[in-house]
């Protein structure tokens, strides 16, 4: 490539970019990286190259800063990473992008608008952003695609997006883990001669980059070669070349490696197929697959004989895996018919399933299962009788290579093993067929003849029919038959070799970009590349905010404002639920929870009998509290009743209650009463002795006593703010801040931990963002939602349940205002403390809804609370603001009257957010 | 061979599920600490409530009625005068004010029957009711006992023996501690099964299931079973160690009929959590879902506030709720220690909507799992 950086590098002038001294790298107890000691030069294509799982992610995820450094010394861009400040700095001179398809995208966001998050969060103003998308789409092909969501688009096409996404800041070092991984050769081609054409216009930016291919690491400027934690050697491809005497790349990799790992790698040997026997194991006919206006398969015709490996090409979404999931039965096609071994597939068909084995491309394997616990799992569905399981488990084992990792959870294995376990895990059957949706992807060379060789041996000592999808050209040539396939429909179908002899081309690769470029037409986009490209870079560097700014820059913070924005309108259930939800919730709680109790069941055991005791049951039926059931008949009948529930309040009168009476003989009303749920025994027992008590002053005054039974003092109680003593009207100013923490404050705390599970949360490490940008931006949208929420509820209460607001709406709007940003803050502290979304829901749940419903003086109130209940209550927000809400709804009240309940809440806020921000890991560890 | 299958898959949920500290660690929290404290910090019905007294009449038998009012049931009431009562109302330091008039003791006396005035704070519901009957009743115990220093008063000879059962003291803590645990018991059947279900999606394992020999029946009772068991066994520990001692709470009745009753509502409630599951895309849907969903069942079950006092529609729809039945028979089985002969209705209830809710959740589960893959 560039002759002048080789001479640089073998001079060993110019600083590196970066500088690793002892660098070590512990997850729990797997050393990631072993001491590592290497300078990375600068202003060239450099490559880590090396197995999986050898530390190549690792080593790039520190030189980004996305890690924390744990011992060592590692020093980018001429500071030291260990620095906050430094890497504060330097972060918005360095693009990261992570391994995985589209792992730093937003999906539900279109092209432009993800490009244009990440150019906010660079302080592009609007036409300079318009500018820089403009000419980075060009140059990549996606400006058709600028409204198409990012989660839509194609493998290649996301990787092209999120290369977008990492050169829209012009960075003086950008970092690639693995960009070409599961992307078809043409747009990986393209992927290439897109860095080329970048680096061309900006001749000092620094490429790191890891990958799998070989023929892509031999045209770098300099490699090192990666094992086991360690560099085992760098230099220039051709020095790698030189000093290991080796022809290719691979080789020389090989050679480098220790003696006890090269013993065992063979060049993978495909001994001819005997004689077709005429019997077809797959068998599709004009099979199609739309999904609404969309064809993803289009009449695709195969047929796979018994014991043949069948390769499977094509470009990325082109409709491989949808033409697998439709032979295995997944997915019901739209028209046309499969037959597997002659029979038809059916998804209930179990039959046929247990003689197929099936890979898909997304890992799909139990990560909180072992490695042994997945293989006896997947044996026992597959019916494998019990006797034989350790003995195939060892087998797979033993096959596989994974005794090492018996033990182990996949989520800890790099990818390489995983995708030999997931063959294991198809394999334990024994199926007669195996439908492997591109298996080799993001796997090392030498992993990758390793799972060759097994293939090879399934197939043609078992006869194992082998269905595989790849990308890799140096095995589609090791298929018996290849098909090449493109936007639905198959283009060829041959032997590798008729193939590349057909098209006249040198290589199959080469043949089969010419057959693609064909079909789509677009063998002119290399042109347009470079040319627009120059125009990116015309107006010089990003701007570098200075002072404060650096600390907080507003910008930033609407950057992830508007991004959150957008994803939740995108969400458009989110969003519904999220307001309907708290309507719906406000009419349960407001007529469901009652604390006026009426017509609680009672019944009378009367041994009396006489017009006496009879007036005293009607005194107690005819009252609304009460409703009478049938006469109690003896205390059997009064245990068994009250037992079933059947009756809250027993009376027994008894004999000779009327005439004791009319003797002035002292006489006893039994009354039980079922203390089961106390608020209700407890109103009983007033009820009671209420009732009692009127019917002894009527009797009274009937008796001629008059005044002095009547009272010696009148007590005149006044129930003040809700006359009526309505359960509605005190419930419904309370409801409202419940509900005001509850959903705000899960939406909130889901809205970080999901970009902690889906990996987004990478851009907030990588890039300038600062924490309090990053949470003040996630936390406006919510404030925003829970606000309109607030007005509703609002709205609701006076019109609806006819509670009216009869103090100040702005006092009452302000203090809203507070406590939603106070609830939301709530749920980005709870976020700091959880990694997975269920921890967070079920977190979130119990740390609102026992404070906000039990201890803020909803039903009792603070100060009438006792040890931690008390305390709790004291401080959470919802306790001021249902002091304001009752004050104002209920009592009249105005700002003036309220401000001592607005100042712990507007605490609460910076409280809040500082702890969540000083909690909050700007780096992975 | 189908219920080998049932069994093996049951074992890899909670094979899953002991991998996941954080879901481990609020499992335990929820049936200890939390129904710990909410059994402690629920307040007796009348416990603390804030009192001041306006105290214009500076007699004997008005300091009598004032020093009447202490700890548990009141604080000890604030003095303050006329002028203050209603800032403090309105700021909601006090519950309840108690204003004695001047010549209170000299009226009293005299026969004139004066007037005390009492005001209460309505929007505090719970205090309001039972508290103002209790001043009421103070205050009279006071000036009769006063008045009877100096005359005869009379009275009608007829008494109210009042006893409470199953709760003789009207203890709150032993409410809310069952209450909680049956909460947590609806809450966690719900979020372990859906949340289950939508990380198999998002992490496309459920495509994987699928094309293995087994049916959306097997798989879905495999959720089902394993983390009813999980719930079970929660419940069966929260209710022994810390119900019964932690918080002697004395339970009357069988704890194993109680059990098996938890199991017929986990199967209900865990195919709540599949439907659920299934009706929402992603975690953040599941979320409100489980809220819109949970704290009706909770509210409205009877849990919290007597079924009476609801409007009738909402009881009749809340009968349809397994929630429901389950409260009404862990009430009748715990505190009043009916026995099968008294709560088979509701364990019939809970049988039938737990199937429906299972044919249903099967149904839909079936249907959506074509789209998944």
């Amino acid at each position: 490539m560039s002759r002048d950086v080789h001479a640089q590098i073998e001079d060993g002038g110019g600083a590196p970019v970066a500088r690793l001294r002892d660098v070590s790298l512990r997850y729990g107890k797997v050393r990631a990286l072993d001491e590592v000691t290497i300078d990375i030069p600068a202003g060239c294509m450099a490559g880590l190259i090396g197995p999986d799982g050898v530390g190549k992610s690792s080593l790039l995820a520190l030189v980004a800063g996305a890690r924390a450094v744990q011992t060592g010394q590692v020093a980018v861009l001429g500071g030291d990473m260990a620095d906050a400040h430094h890497r504060r700095g330097v972060g918005p001179r360095i693009a990261y992008m992570p391994q995985g398809l589209g792992r730093n995208l937003y999906p539900t966001l279109t092209v432009s608008e993800n490009l244009d998050f990440f150019g906010r969060l660079f302080g592009h103003d609007g036409g300079e952003r318009a500018r820089r998308i403009d000419a980075l789409t060009g140059a990549t092909g996606l400006r058709p695609f600028l409204d198409r969501a990012a989660g839509k688009l194609s493998g290649g096409m996301k990787q092209k997006l999120g290369l977008c996404c990492a050169l829209i800041h012009d960075p003086d070092l950008l970092i690639l883990d693995e960009p070409t991984t599961g992307v078809d050769p043409l747009s990986r081609r393209q992927f290439w001669e897109l860095i080329a054409g970048i680096r061309r216009s900006r001749p000092g930016m620094s490429v790191l980059v890891a990958t799998a291919y070989m023929e892509e690491a031999a045209r770098f400027d300099w490699l090192a070669a990666m094992d086991d934690g360690r560099v085992l050697a760098s230099d220039t491809p051709e020095g790698l070349l030189h000093s290991t005497g080796a022809e290719s790349l691979e080789a020389a990799f090989i050679r480098l490696l220790p003696e006890d790992k090269r013993r065992d790698y063979r060049a993978v040997e495909i001994p001819p197929r005997p004689e077709d026997d005429g019997d077809a194991a797959i068998e599709a006919r004009d099979l199609t697959m739309r999904f609404g206006e969309f064809t993803a398969v289009d009449h695709v015709n195969l047929r796979v004989p018994r014991g043949e490996i069948f390769g499977f090409l094509g470009s990325n979404g082109c409709g491989k895996t949808t033409t697998m999931k439709m032979l295995t039965g997944l997915l019901p096609p739209s028209e046309g018919r499969a037959w597997l071994f002659g029979h038809e597939v059916d998804p209930h068909d179990l039959a046929t399933r247990r003689r197929v084995g099936y890979m898909s491309q997304s890992f799909s394997l139990y990560t909180e299962l072992t490695v042994r616990q997945n293989l006896e799992l997947h044996a026992r569905l597959f019916h494998v009788p019990a006797a034989e399981i350790p003995g195939r488990a060892d087998e797979m084992v033993e096959r596989f290579d994974l005794a090492t990792v018996i033990d182990t959870l996949p989520d800890k294995l790099p990818l390489g093993i995983r995708q030999r376990l997931s063959l294991a895990v198809a394999m334990i059957h024994k199926p007669e067929m195996l439908i492997l949706d591109e298996p080799t992807s993001g796997v090392d060379p030498v992993a990758r003849d390793a799972f060759w060789r097994r293939l090879v041996e399934l197939s043609r000592r078992d006869g194992v029919t082998i269905f595989i999808s790849t990308h890799f050209m140096n095995e589609a040539e090791r298929c018996d038959r290849i098909s090449l396939m493109h936007a639905g429909r198959v283009l060829v179908t041959d032997t590798p070799a008729n193939i590349v002899q057909q098209r006249g081309a040198e290589t199959l690769e080469e043949a089969f970009v010419a057959h693609l470029e064909e079909a789509s037409g677009e063998g002119e986009a290399g042109e347009e590349q470079t040319a627009s490209l120059d125009t990116v870079n015309a107006s010089g560097g990003h701007r570098e905010p200075q002072g404060w700014r650096r600390m907080f820059d507003p910008r930033r913070m609407i950057s992830h404002a508007r991004r959150e924005g957008l994803e939740l309108r995108r969400d458009p259930i989110r969003l519904t639920l999220a307001l309907l939800g708290s309507v719906i919730l406000m009419f349960v709680m407001g007529y469901g929870i009652s604390l006026d109790v009426e017509d609680l069941t009672f019944a009378v055991l009367d041994r009396d009998q006489t017009t006496v005791s009879r007036d005293y049951t009607l005194n107690l039926s005819g009252s609304r509290y009460f409703v009478e059931r049938p006469p109690i008949t003896d205390y059997a009948d009064l245990d068994r009743r009250m037992r079933e529930g059947d009756i809250s309040l027993a009376i027994e009168i008894p004999p000779g209650f009327a005439r004791d009476i009319a003797r002035g003989r002292r006489v006893e009303i039994g009354a039980w009463i079922d203390g089961a749920m106390p608020t209700r025994g407890e109103t009983v027992r007033g009820y009671v002795q209420g009732i009692h008590a009127h019917w002894l002053a009527t009797r009274a005054r009937e008796a001629g006593y008059g005044e002095a039974v009547a009272g010696l003092v009148n007590i005149e109680t006044r129930f003040r703010y809700n006359p009526d003593v309505k359960s509605l009207v005190a419930m419904v100013p309370a409801v409202i801040p419940l509900l005001l923490m509850l959903i705000p404050a899960m939406l909130a705390a889901l809205s970080v931990v999901r970009e902690k599970e889906l990996g987004s949360i990478t851009n907030f490490y990588v890039t300038p963002t600062t924490r309090l940008e990053f949470l003040i931006g996630k936390q406006f949208p919510y404030v925003v939602l829970s606000f309109l929420s607030f007005l509703l509820l609002t709205l609701l209460a006076v019109t609806v349940f006819g509670v009216p607001l009869k103090g100040s709406f702005l006092t009452l709007a302000a203090g809203a205002l507070l406590y939603v940003g106070a609830a939301t803050a709530v749920g980005l502290l709870i976020s700091t403390f959880m990694r997975s979304q269920i921890a967070a829901i079920f977190g979130t749940a119990v740390l609102t809804i026992l404070p906000a419903a039990n201890f803020s003086g909803m039903i009792d109130p603070v100060s009438s609370l006792e040890g931690v209940g008390r305390l709790i209550g004291e401080i959470y927000p919802t306790t001021h603001f249902l002091t304001i809400a009752r004050g104002t709804f209920s009592k009249a009240l105005n700002f003036s009257d309220l401000h001592a309940a607005f100042l712990p809440l507007a605490l609460a806020l910076p409280v809040l957010i500082g702890l969540s921000a000083a909690l909050l890991k700007k780096q992975e560890r | 061979m189908r219920l080998a299958n049932i069994c093996h898959l049951g074992v890899k949920e909670l094979r899953s599920l002991v991998r996941d500290p954080i879901m481990l660690v609020l499992i335990v929290y929820a049936f200890t600490v939390s129904v710990y404290t909410a059994a402690t910090a629920m307040p007796e019905t009348l416990n603390k409530a804030p009192i001041a007294v306006v105290n214009e009449d500076r007699s004997p038998l008005s300091w009598r009625i004032v020093s009447a009012f202490y700890p548990p049931y009141f604080v000890l009431p604030e003095v303050i005068d006329q002028a203050e009562m209603d800032a403090r109302m309105d700021a909601g330091l006090d519950t309840f004010a108690l204003d004695i008039p001047p010549n209170f003791q000299r009226d009293l006396l005299a026969g004139q029957r004066p007037t005390v005035q009492l005001n209460v704070d309505a929007t505090r519901m719970s205090q309001a009711f039972t508290g103002s009957g209790y001043i009421q009743a103070i205050v009279s115990d006071e000036v009769r006992t006063f008045v009877q220093r100096y005359r005869e008063v009379p009275e009608l000879p007829v008494d109210l023996a009042l006893r409470v059962r199953f709760n003789p003291q009207l203890n709150k803590s032993w409410f809310g501690a069952i209450m909680q645990v049956i909460n947590n018991v609806t809450m966690l059947s719900i979020v372990l099964t859906g949340a289950a279900l939508i990380r198999e999606r998002e992490h496309g394992t459920v495509e994987h299931l699928l094309v293995m020999p087994v049916t959306p029946f097997e798989i879905m009772s495999s959720k089902v079973w394993a983390m009813a068991l999980v719930v079970l066994a929660a419940t069966a520990f929260a209710l022994t160690a810390v119900v019964q001692g932690w918080l002697s709470v004395p339970i009357e009745g069988s704890l194993a009929l109680f059990l098996v009753g938890t199991a017929l509502h986990l199967f209900a409630t865990t195919s709540m959590g599949i439907f659920l599951g299934t009706v929402a895309r992603s975690m953040p849907q599941f979320a409100l879902l489980l809220m819109l969903v949970l704290l009706p069942l909770q509210m409205l079950s009877g849990g919290s506030t007597p079924r009476e006092s609801m409007p009738e529609a909402v009881q009749y729809i809340m009968l349809a709720a397994p929630n429901t039945h389950f409260v009404m028979l862990a009430q009748a089985i715990l505190y009043r220690g009916a026995g099968l002969a008294t709560v088979w209705p509701q364990f019939l209830a809970i049988a039938v909507i737990g199937s429906t809710l299972f044919g249903l959740a099967l149904t839909r589960f079936r249907r959506t799992l074509s789209t998944m893959a």
